[in-house]
Parts: C-alpha cells; structure tokens; sequence
C-alpha cells in the first residue's frame, strides 16, 4: 500500500464550505436547496397565524397588522419568488420522478410536466376566486 | 434483511414537495397581498374562522402545514450537509423535534378553533 501511495494519486480537493460557487448547476441546486428555508419559515408563519385565529378575532386581527411590517412584506416577497422557483424545479422533474407508461410508450416529459402546470395554474386561479380576489 | 426507516421521512419529503408546489406561491400572495392593506375577503376573521371550523377545512390545513413542515424539515437537514455541516444526527434530531413540536401545535390550535 505504502508503495502504491509513493505514486501520489491525484486527489480533488473539494471545499467544504465553498464547493457550490464553483459551477453554476451547483449554484442553482444549492437555490433550490434554500427555497426549503424560506418555505419552513413560511409554515411557522401560517402556524402563527393559525394560533392568532383560535385565540379570536382581535388576536387575529393583530397578526394581520403584523404582516404589514416591511421586514415581513420584504420576506414575503423574497419566499414568493424562493417557493416559485421550487414549484418549477419539482415539476421539471416529476417526469423522471413519476415515468408514466401507456402501452409500449412512455408519456414524453413534456406531458407530464405540462399537466403539472396546467393544474398549478388552474389550482392557484381557483384559491384566487374562492378568497375573494378576483 | 435490515430494514431502512428512510422511506417515512422521503415519503412525506416527496408528498410534502409536491403539494408545497402547488399551494405555497398562491398562499403567499394572499398573505402578501393583506400586508399590502388589500386582505382578500377569504383571509377575513370571519371568514376564515368559518373554513377552519369545518372538519374538511381543518384537515385541508392539517395536511398542507404537516407535509410542508416535513418536507422542509427534511431538506433542510440535507441542506445543512450541502453547507458543509457534518453534524448530522444533531441536525436531523433537531429539525425533525422542530417539525414534531409544529405538528402538535397545529392541532391543538385547529382542535381550538
């Protein structure tokens, strides 16, 4: 072994902290990693809220004074376009996630991501109309 | 043959990712859009209050702050790693203790409501 070793094999140095700034593809897996943060943070929020409505309306009605904090709106934003970006990451691979085989042939990903989209859409217009916005 | 306990936490990490795809990004906006001072009719206390008093309407919130805490809590862990954080069984004991003690919570709050 010590013999072989006398050869110094070339070992990649990979840095620990610091390995994703190396490649753009790992620059978007690390963004689609953090889109799970602001999505956590996001659900201890909706907890809150959640909890502010049980306790009644005047508990409620101060979580909604809460969220017009600028600190709040700017995270809000920041999420929105995080959570965004994670729907689109996870319905690009849902094909390979989920093949689909009709007969001899597979649903082309396209279908399949498609349908995804067709029904976020349809999904997010529906929550949109049943909350009053439109 | 050993057994892996892997799949229970993937299996709400796969569920939980897809149902935070469909529903997050639309409930932001609504939220969003109350911290603009234009709150939707369906974020109203009454309103609101009256969907969450329905059993389907607890459960609809059930599953979506359950999966979501999951998910997130899972790949929050392996995010951990990504960064160069090698203490992994503390960081899973406590995201997963952290996503334990959010779904407890949220029942006791929608059990209140």
């Amino acid at each position: 072994m010590g013999e072989e070793m006398s050869r110094r094999p070339y070992v990649r140095e990979i840095p620990r902290h610091s390995w994703f700034f190396r490649h753009p593809r790992y620059m978007r897996y690390m963004t689609r990693e953090i889109t799970c943060i602001f999505i956590g943070a996001y659900t201890l929020l909706l907890l809150v809220g959640l909890q502010r409505l049980s306790q009644g309306e005047a508990a409620y009605e101060s979580f909604l004074q809460v969220l017009r904090e600028p600190a709040i709106i700017a995270f809000h934003v920041a999420a929105l376009a995080l959570a965004v970006y994670h729907t689109v990451t996870w319905f690009n691979v849902t094909p390979k996630a989920l093949p689909l085989q009709v007969g001899e042939e597979f649903v082309p990903n396209a279908v399949i991501a498609g349908a995804h989209y067709v029904g976020w859409v349809l999904l997010s217009a529906l929550v949109l109309v049943g909350a009053g916005v439109f | 043959m050993s057994k892996s306990n892997k799949p229970i936490v993937w299996g709400t990490f796969a569920a939980g990712g897809t149902v935070t795809a469909f529903v997050m990004p639309v409930l932001m906006l609504l939220t969003l859009l109350a911290g603009l001072g234009a709150v939707p009719q369906g974020l109203s206390y009454a309103t609101l209050h009256g969907y969450a008093s329905h059993w389907l309407g607890k459960l609809v919130i059930f599953a979506i702050l359950f999966l979501s805490l999951w998910s997130s809590a899972h790949r929050l862990r392996i995010t951990f790693y990504d960064f160069g954080v090698r203490a992994d069984t503390l960081v899973a004991t406590i995201v997963y203790l952290a996503a334990a003690a959010g779904t407890v919570a949220s029942v006791i709050f929608l059990v209140r409501i």
